[in-house]
């Protein structure tokens, strides 16, 4: 009995961080789909959302939902100037410098969140109080409804727009195929930006739901940003739904592998998944095989 | 075609005059500062190029990118240390040991990881730092986990101890000098052109028959294999190692380094050493400062400068000869 | 020499190449045409290894070089040009021919670091033999510009000269006179026949029918990856199937 309470336990933790993973690996096949780059600053974003809720709260001294709002504002409208004035200004830039300009751009952020914060670590407090919700003999925070409320909104928002709207449908016409989508009369530059700044809002939200179970510091993005793209590769970058399985997958995996095999090594779980899958099946476990290109 | 002849003479003539002046110039600086802290923090500048270099060669040269070379360097310095504190062994022996480890390893990890490219690279390579730095942090028997491991023996050759900052100066830079130089030489050869060919045009070069996976695999393992020198050498000199100095952040400096001074330059391998390592120990403001100057350092050349101080500087000078020469011209002419 | 057997290529869903089979003649210069998208540059790259093909086999004389890889056919001598002209744009014009002579070297990293005297004889020979390729090509009087910086015309030609210093047995060239105007078009032409005169056999993709009708001693005719026609660029001028292709095509 205790031995499946606490199994419960750790799935549930596994599923609440997997939630977050996908939001973050949302975020990365986004903007892989639109431009072909992996955007190291991504996690950045993350913490940009916890770091920036922390501040409105506890300087500013706003109410929760406000605070919410203006950090996702803030994060996005960040991620739209990364967009304009790192990416759009570079044409036919080669991987490595994009590369090198979004790892520029990641610590650049962090180095900012560190100056204008500092570098300790705020708590946030959860949307609805910490009393434990009692089911089947496990524990579960309301934090933790949140997460699984929030994501599942997001992820059901994301379908809607991508299979209903025409903004939504001509960006998964830039992804198949920009030139063409150009050739339509689609502005492809707007849907980069477009790409740009809905994963900087989904990024932020993303911190901002998970800050109050974890904590938030300038320096989060960077593990959490690694896990997000953990969970993409896991799952293939051609597809929410895939995202989602990976991410949850991961979450799953590492809270299970910290349970019972060793809690310090928690992290280089997510990193061992992360190259074997790389050497192994690059195009992700759920996804079918792309057409090579060299 | 024989006046062509002459000036490839002298273009490799020229650059043996810069190595010969560079490294008499490197080999005097002590003598003027005996005594002072700068040379203190040459001696770290000396190890920072070592490992610019390295990661230039396999950046610059071959355009592989990497985001874990502060594992290397973390391999080189924890078996040294770690060996050193517990067996009085020579530890000489331990840095080709440590070496000889580091490039096994980057062999064996080289040929899946170097399969992919760009952006997959990047993640893997900076999987793999993280994993390794996971390894540091954790395996707190061996190497004293986050805590460090302390009391490693300095080196010595006979009589003669490295733990002053004047012998470590000339250990350091002797090893400096010589990846320097080895590594230009690399430049201008049948490997050294095929790495860059590489870089240019993968496809390309493979239908010339270069053999790209192996060949990535090989400067791979030369880059690691450098890197865990200057590891050992940090750890015997600096007596203490933790894991922070080899995490990502160590990493993400490294490049930088390459990045300022410039894809494929040696001579701005060393100046992005020398810069960032100098800056931060002459300007105390600059401590809170580092990684969102290094962020913008990455983003502004990138963008700019994309041949990096170095490339920077010999663009200046091609403009300004051109301009000489214009001007001389009109003067002919009138 | 080259001998291609029911080559298919399927990429996703899209078929790219049906049931190819063909003949490349030693020391001939084959042409192969077709519309866009008819499968010619793919069809190179599963002769160069780049691609694998779906079914089918590559026979190099009598060997089966259907699963070699592209660096193991350049040392049998099979080299390419690009489509859209692959040059190491940092590296000098020179720079790019001598990578060309890679595989005619043997110097190995530690070698070439320490300078030992078996690379620098080995430097001095690639060296020549490069400059030679450019004085067959005319190009040493920008021996010394970076590839990068040369306009097309130039590039396309130092493609040619580095393939040619991998003394190939064999070039596939895509689209050799696409950007060039007609002044560069003789020229190449003439480079062409050249290369044939040195004993080395030649396919070309191209698009430039006159070129195409001139220079070649048989032409392959795709459409739609499927093979449409064969023959002599008299007999393909005639054919009904090849015209309506190409009339259908507008
Ligand atoms: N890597 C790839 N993945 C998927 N489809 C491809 C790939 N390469 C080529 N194709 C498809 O195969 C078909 C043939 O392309 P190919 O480039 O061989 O045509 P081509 O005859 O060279 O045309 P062109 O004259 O325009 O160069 C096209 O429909 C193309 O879209
Ligand atoms: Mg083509």
């Amino acid at each position: 009995m205790d031995y499946s309470r606490q199994l419960f336990q750790y799935i549930l933790s596994g599923l609440s961080n997997g939630a977050i993973y996908a939001l973050i690996g949302f975020g990365f096949a986004m903007i892989y789909n639109a431009t072909g780059i992996i955007n190291f600053a991504q996690g950045e974003f993350v913490m940009l959302g916890g770091m920036l809720t922390v501040f409105f709260l506890t300087v500013l001294k706003l109410s929760i939902i406000p605070a919410i709002v203006l950090a996702v504002v803030i994060s996005t409208i960040v991620g739209i100037c990364f967009e304009r004035l790192a990416i759009r200004p570079l044409k036919n830039a080669k991987p490595l410098s994009l590369i090198i300009i979004t790892i520029g751009a990641s610590i650049f952020i962090r180095g900012a969140a560190m100056l204008i914060w500092g570098k300790d670590t705020h708590a946030v407090p959860a949307f609805s109080g910490n009393d434990p919700i009692y089911i089947a003999g496990a524990t579960i925070l309301p934090q933790h409804l949140w997460i699984f409320a929030v994501t599942i909104l997001i992820i059901i928002a994301g379908r809607i727009f991508f299979n209903y709207s025409i903004t939504g449908k001509a960006m998964r016409a830039c992804a198949y195929n920009a030139q063409a989508a150009g050739l339509v009369g689609i502005n492809v530059k707007n849907m980069v930006l477009l790409s740009f700044a809905i994963s900087s809002a989904i990024g932020s939200m993303a911190g901002i739901i998970i800050a109050p179970l974890t904590m938030t510091s300038y320096d989060v993005g960077v593990m959490l940003g690694l896990k997000g793209f953990c969970a993409v590769i896991i799952g293939g970058m051609s597809s929410g739904l895939s995202t989602v399985m990976g991410g949850l997958l991961l979450g799953l995996l590492e809270a299970l592998g910290a349970g019972y095999i060793s809690a310090s090594y928690k992290d280089a779980i997510a990193f061992i998944i992360l190259l074997l899958i790389l050497f192994i099946r690059p195009e992700g476990l759920f996804a079918k095989k792309e057409a090579e290109r060299f | 075609m024989f006046l062509k002849k002459q000036n490839i003479m002298t273009e490799k003539r020229q650059q043996i005059l810069v190595f010969f002046i560079f490294a008499t110039a490197v080999l005097m600086v002590p003598l003027f500062l005996k005594g002072s802290y700068l040379l203190n923090v040459l001696v770290f500048v000396g190890i920072n190029t070592m490992l610019a270099v390295a990661l230039n060669l396999l950046l610059g040269y071959a355009g592989q990118i990497s985001l874990g070379h502060a594992a290397f360097f973390g391999i080189g310095a924890y078996i040294s240390g770690i060996i050193t504190t517990r067996f009085p062994i020579d530890p000489f022996l331990i840095i080709i040991l440590a070496a000889f480890c580091a490039g096994v390893l980057a062999f064996v990890i080289g040929f899946p990881i170097l399969k992919l490219k760009g952006h997959y690279l990047a993640m893997a390579t900076l999987g793999f730092g993280v994993i390794l730095y996971i390894i540091f942090n954790e395996t707190v028997d061996f190497t004293g986990g986050p805590s460090g491991l302390s009391s490693i023996p300095s080196l010595h050759i006979g009589s003669l101890v490295f733990d002053n900052d004047w012998n470590n100066y000339y250990l350091v830079w002797v090893f400096t000098l010589a990846v320097m130089l080895l590594s230009i030489n690399l430049f201008q050869s049948r490997i050294g052109r095929a790495l860059r060919a590489i870089h240019d045009s993968e496809v390309a070069a493979r239908v010339m028959g270069v053999n790209a996976r192996v060949l990535k695999v090989q400067i791979f393992t030369v880059s690691a294999v450098i890197s865990a020198v200057a590891g050992s050498l940090y750890a015997h000199i600096m007596t203490f190692i933790a894991p922070a100095s080899f995490g990502f952040n160590f990493s993400v400096e490294l490049l930088t380094m390459v990045v300022i001074g410039g894809l494929g330059s040696i001579y701005g391998s060393f100046l992005g050493a020398a810069i960032l390592t100098m800056l931060p120990e002459f300007l105390r403001v600059f401590q809170d400062f580092d990684i969102i100057v290094y962020g913008l350092m990455l983003m502004l050349i990138t963008m700019f400068m994309p041949g990096g101080l170095v490339g920077g500087m010999q663009k200046m000078a091609e403009i300004t000869v051109a301009k000489i020469r214009k001007m001389k011209g009109k003067n002919a002419q009138a | 020499m080259l001998r291609l057997d029911g080559i298919t290529k399927v990429f996703g869903g899209l078929t790219a190449l049906e049931d190819i089979s063909f003949s490349i003649n030693e020391g001939l210069i084959t042409g192969i045409i077709g519309p866009n998208g008819a499968g010619k540059t793919t069809l190179f790259n599963i002769v160069t290894g780049l691609y694998a093909q779906t079914t089918g086999e590559v026979y190099l004389g009598e060997k089966n070089i259907s699963f070699l890889n592209t660096e193991r056919l350049a040392r049998l001598g099979v080299v390419r040009t690009f489509q859209n002209v692959e040059l190491f744009g940092q590296m000098t014009v020179l720079e790019n021919v001598m990578v060309g002579l890679h595989t005619q070297s043997s110097s190995g990293i530690f070698s070439c670091a320490f300078k030992l005297p078996g690379h620098l004889k080995e430097e001095k020979i690639i060296r020549e033999k490069s400059m030679e390729w450019l004085k067959f090509t005319g190009m040493v009087d920008i021996a010394d510009m970076k590839a990068g910086n040369l306009p097309f015309g130039k590039g396309r030609l130092l493609e040619i000269s580095r393939a040619l210093a991998a003394r190939p047995r064999m070039i596939l060239m895509d689209e050799p006179a696409a950007g060039l105007n007609s002044r560069e078009t003789d020229e190449l032409a003439m480079l062409i026949r050249k290369i044939r005169k040195e004993g080395i056999t030649i396919t070309l993709v191209e698009h430039d029918m006159d070129l195409v009708m001139d220079i070649c001693d048989s032409i392959v005719v795709l459409n739609l990856g499927k093979k449409l026609a064969e023959g002599t660029p008299r007999q393909i001028q005639e054919n009904p199937a090849v015209i309506s292709a190409y009339l259908g095509e507008g």
